[in-house]
């Protein structure tokens, strides 16, 4: 029953839970200013994980291991790739956070969710996907509630605590009857009782819009997405960069699995579902993301309405679909992480998160200013960052599969979001400070920040340069999908 | 025997007061209860889908074994939340947590 492919197909997560002991053991020894070396281990440790997960562990052909409960394939594969490296970011980010930065239990916890979130990305049983959305979301919820001493962020914890056990408690009735009607767990198994017409329409009808509610949860898309700006602003911001990369992703990851694979049978009524959802999410957060004025909930309606234009891949419904959304998901966690990151940057030294107090970056860390470019461009979606091209690749997913309006629909909101984008760049390249004295506010950047935000610009500019083996890799999982 | 459709009407009547609950409770410990009573609810699915059906596929209850489990974690952490909010705030009522909104 163990053969070399089971502990192959979760290699990732051992590696990381290895890293999780090594923090847990090494933690205690360090005293003061070296606490943040847990970072360092996290950071490397999920580096070299990478590394060797790349050239010990990867999939061949699609394989069932554990009893069916993984599924081994290159989607899977890709998307936990693309995770470590958030967590990676994330870990580097957060070292030199004033309170959360000296404290082993945070990366114990980011590993936590990390390996929940991998096992989403490659389950193919029920239980198995259930389990795997409550790991990565339980840390999750402390994570956002970890500054006991912050009113902000006990209440973000509160918040995504309450609307998170909502949102995968109703997801969870959905599985019950899709186990129930199909008598099986596995998710191929399910696919073949629908298949043979075992579940009424109605009743398939009503477990899809439950499972709906709980992955819309997941990725905020609009009507779901009420927790998202104040958990966004209440959380540490590196954490809220990592809720709004790589759990979002992990949803993708599923809604693509399950809507695929399980319920290809009922593709006229999700479709179309999705297909308002996205056009919703996509307006909507673009609108309410005009009016703001706090620089990580503009983000966070950002955010929401970035799930609406990948969701356009989800209504493609085709391996071109599938592979668009693998695609603008690489991207996104670039982008958007880039974009936390310089978020983090800055108001450590200033305590700002003002859009308007963004005035005068350009003059006082250039390189800052440059990297907050380039992440809100690629944003935007303006080449040559990764943006643009995978917003080209869902558009293109959309109009094959005749969703012309959707895309017009998603055209129109590129436009509105550039504007918003535009108008904080206008504060950090046009305006200046007060008194003009940009050369004595200085915002230098520690080593971590360094390291993490050149990777972060690297990868946006590569994506959206050298995009062939990311869009060859993201074709390779969605061809494993089907 | 007792007719299966009983066993699934209760569990979505148990559903439906445990949504409701967490609708129209303040209290977030009131809230937390609604949101067990929506997690027995979908138990009670579970381990009657399993008995009339395949009774030797154990996955129905391994299933349900499992939510217990996560809703054990689920709801330490949300007690404990609530906890550093009301050591915070002074409050575990959800409308006075309103400091975060547009």
């Amino acid at each position: 029953m163990f053969t070399t492919q089971t502990f192959a197909s979760i290699l990732p997560e051992i590696l990381i839970l290895a890293i999780g002991l090594l923090v847990l053991v090494f933690e205690p020894f360090w005293k003061g200013e070296q606490r943040r070396n847990a970072g360092w281990l996290t950071a490397g440790g999920l580096f070299v994980s990478m590394i060797i997960c790349l050239l010990a562990g990867r999939p061949g052909d699609p394989e069932m291991t554990l009893g069916g409960m993984i599924r081994f394939d290159w989607l899977g594969f890709f998307l936990k790739m693309l995770f470590m490296f958030a967590a990676a970011a994330t870990a580097l980010l957060l070292m030199d956070h004033d309170r959360a930065g000296k404290r082993g239990e945070a990366y114990l916890l980011l590993l936590a969710s990390l390996i929940g979130m991998n096992l989403m990305a490659s389950s193919a049983d029920l239980v198995m996907l259930y389990l795997s959305i409550e790991t990565a979301s339980i840390p999750l919820y402390v994570l956002s509630g970890f500054l006991l001493d912050d009113e902000r962020s006990t209440e973000a914890g509160f918040k995504y605590f309450l609307y998170g056990t909502l949102a995968s408690t109703i997801m969870l009735y959905g599985f019950s009857l899709l186990f129930g009607f199909s008598g099986t767990t596995d998710l191929y198994g399910i696919a073949g009782a629908l298949a043979s017409g075992k579940i009424p329409p109605l009743i398939g009808f009503g477990i899809v819009s439950l499972v709906v509610v709980g992955l819309g949860f997941k990725v905020s898309i609009v009507p779901f997405h009420f927790w998202a700006p104040d958990v966004y602003e209440g959380a540490p911001t590196p954490v809220a960069g990592f809720l709004s990369t790589a759990s979002k992703a992990a949803g993708f990851a599923v809604i693509l699995r399950l809507f695929f694979v399980v319920f290809p049978g009922f593709d006229q009524i999700w479709t179309m579902t999705f297909a308002v959802l996205s056009a919703v999410s996509m307006t909507v957060g673009n609108l309410l993301a005009l009016p703001q004025t706090n620089i990580k909930r503009l983000l966070a309606y950002s955010s929401i309405s970035h799930a609406g234009y990948a969701l356009i891949g989800v209504v493609g419904f085709s391996q071109f679909g599938a592979a668009s959304v693998v695609f603008y998901l690489a991207a996104y966690i670039a982008t958007n992480l880039l974009a936390f990151g310089i978020v983090m940057a800055y108001s450590r030294i200033t305590g700002i998160e003002d859009i308007r107090e963004y005035a005068g970056l350009s003059r006082r860390n250039p390189l800052l200013g440059l990297m907050m470019l380039a992440a809100f461009l690629s944003l935007a979606g303006m080449p040559p960052f990764g943006g643009f091209i995978a917003k080209i690749l869902v558009f293109a997913a959309g109009v094959q599969a005749n969703y012309i309006w959707l895309v017009v629909v998603g055209i129109i909101n590129s436009i509105i979001g550039l504007y918003y984008y535009l108008n904080v760049l206008k504060f950090v390249y046009l305006y200046r400070l007060p008194n003009e004295d940009e050369d004595r506010h200085p915002v230098p950047l520690t080593q971590p920040y360094m390291i993490a935000l050149v990777v972060l610009v690297l990868g946006v500019i590569l994506i959206g340069t050298i995009f062939a083996p990311f869009f060859n890799w993201s074709d390779a999982g969605a061809f494993n999908l089907f | 025997m007792v007719p299966h459709s009983w066993y699934l009407i209760l569990a979505a009547a148990l559903f439906s007061v445990g949504m409701f609950g967490v609708l129209a409770r303040r209290n977030a410990v009131a809230i937390l209860l609604g949101v067990e009573l929506m997690l027995n609810a979908v138990n009670i699915n579970l381990v009657s889908f399993w008995r009339y059906s395949d009774v030797f596929s154990m996955s129905g209850q391994v299933f349900s074994i499992i939510v217990f489990a996560v809703t054990a974690a689920e709801v330490s952490v949300g007690l404990a939340l609530v906890i550093s909010m009301y050591r915070r705030r002074n409050t575990v009522i959800a409308n006075d947590v309103d400091m975060l909104k547009f």
